[in-house]
């Protein structure tokens, strides 16, 4: 069944891959040599994408506020401070938000308009988190897209999905999985997953962290 | 618009399929072309709203059969040539055929790190804010063929101010270059079968960002 999916985010043929490099190296040759941009500049983006901005920041935000109290009231009433006051990245853009699963409320981030996602927290957003899949089901049948991820909810949990259609950005708090008391921040940050901090997934269990 | 982008709540894209330990960029280009809107955009080519009006601008079919960075590249394309900051004729050359002469800044190497972050959008209010939280709204019924922010399925529903986010550049102004326009940006809250209907899920709850523009009083 699979394959019946959206694909078309994974380019099967090697023509059009051939195609968008010679058509991507014939606008940046233009915009280089007309002065716009230097290409020394665009590897610097794409080796800071690639390398240092990702959702291992994300984890160790949500760790620190696992393992302390003071932070998480700071993170959930200003998380731009909270996650500057960490000194992870440089600069955390304006309005970031983070929002709290409790026994009772599960939250998720989707952007059904575009693609809107907390780079600076998670990176660069993952391809079916930008795909049509995701972005029409997220609001109307969470459940099912959950399901996708093989998680379930109790039946009886509130579903909270937050639509990403300004620059305000959020971020999911996961709740701390229990045998984990004493842990160290780091080996907290090991059980904390991407998606998790999405709202599609759950953290890792101590166990699955062995 | 009332575009392909509008995605939520529509049927028949099938399931949401992850990828396991998927890379950053999926081929090189991906990268290049990532880097390449980001620093058109940096050195003030196009706001962050125009961009997304020019992704929004593609042609429904092509929107829906390119992949994520082949829309950004056609709308990098369009957008150049739209501005006049290169010809379609150079693009199929390869090569500037005349010199750049409308930009006079370069993206440089001292600029990444500040592309690396998010623009600021937060605006000084000049105006009190309209509503406050707790109140009840019911959203326009507005379908703009120039972009918007407020999607299809929460047009004409009615929920709840949760929170104040302060006063933001207007995305429906600065799309159409009429200026940034700043307007107070809420976060409202709707029960899900107030959007969805009676067969809804009763646990779902959705919220969207609207700004005061896109909002009436409601009883």
């Amino acid at each position: 069944m699979a394959d019946d999916n959206d694909h078309s985010d994974h380019p099967a043929h090697a023509s059009e891959l051939s195609e968008m490099q010679l058509r991507v190296r014939a606008l940046e040759t233009v915009l280089a040599e007309k002065g716009y941009v230097d290409p020394a500049a665009l590897d610097a983006m794409i080796e800071a994408y690639e390398t240092r901005i990702g959702p291992h920041t994300g984890a160790a935000v949500v760790a620190k506020a696992w393992a302390d109290p003071a932070f998480k009231q700071a993170l959930l009433a200003d998380a731009t401070e909270a996650v500057q006051s960490l000194g992870l990245i440089s600069r955390v853009g304006d309005h970031l938000i983070a929002v709290e699963n409790t026994p009772t409320t599960h939250n998720m981030i989707v952007c059904t308009l575009c693609s809107c996602y907390p780079w600076e927290v998670l990176g660069l957003p993952p391809v079916w988190y930008k795909s049509a899949p995701y972005r029409s089901r997220a609001v109307n049948d969470p459940r099912g897209v959950l399901a996708d991820f093989g998680v379930s909810l109790p039946r009886d949990a509130q579903i909270r999905v937050w639509d990403s259609t300004a620059e305000t950005r959020f971020i999911v708090l996961p709740m701390r999985p229990p045998g984990t008391e004493g842990w160290s921040d780091e080996r907290l940050a090991a059980l904390v997953t991407r998606d998790c901090m999405i709202g599609t997934g759950l953290p890792k269990s101590p166990r699955d962290a062995a | 618009m009332d575009g392909i982008h509008d995605m939520g709540g529509m049927h028949g894209f099938g399931k949401v399929v992850p990828e396991k330990d998927e890379p950053v960029f999926h081929a090189p280009w991906e990268g290049r072309c990532l880097a390449l809107n980001r620093a058109m955009g940096a050195i003030g080519a196009w706001s962050i709203d125009e961009g997304r009006a020019g992704i929004e601008a593609l042609p429904p079919d092509v929107y829906l059969e390119s992949s994520y960075y082949k829309k950004w590249a056609l709308r990098l394309e369009n957008m150049v040539i739209a501005r006049g900051l290169a010809g379609a004729d150079e693009i199929a050359a390869g090569h500037a055929l005349r010199s750049g002469n409308r930009l006079n800044r370069k993206l440089q190497i001292a600029d990444v790190p500040r592309t690396l972050s998010r623009g600021s959008f937060g605006r000084t209010s000049q105006s009190a804010p309209r509503f406050k939280i707790g109140d009840r709204v019911r959203t326009k019924n507005i379908h703009p063929p120039t972009h918007t922010r407020l999607p299809r399925y929460a047009r004409g529903r009615v929920g709840v101010i949760e929170a104040n986010r302060g006063c933001h550049v207007f995305p429906d102004s600065t799309a159409v270059r009429a200026g940034e326009n700043p307007q107070w940006l809420y976060t409202v809250l709707f029960e899900g079968p107030e959007l969805w209907g009676e067969e809804c899920d009763p646990t779902l709850k959705v919220s969207i960002e609207a700004f005061e523009p896109y909002l009436d009083p409601a009883s």
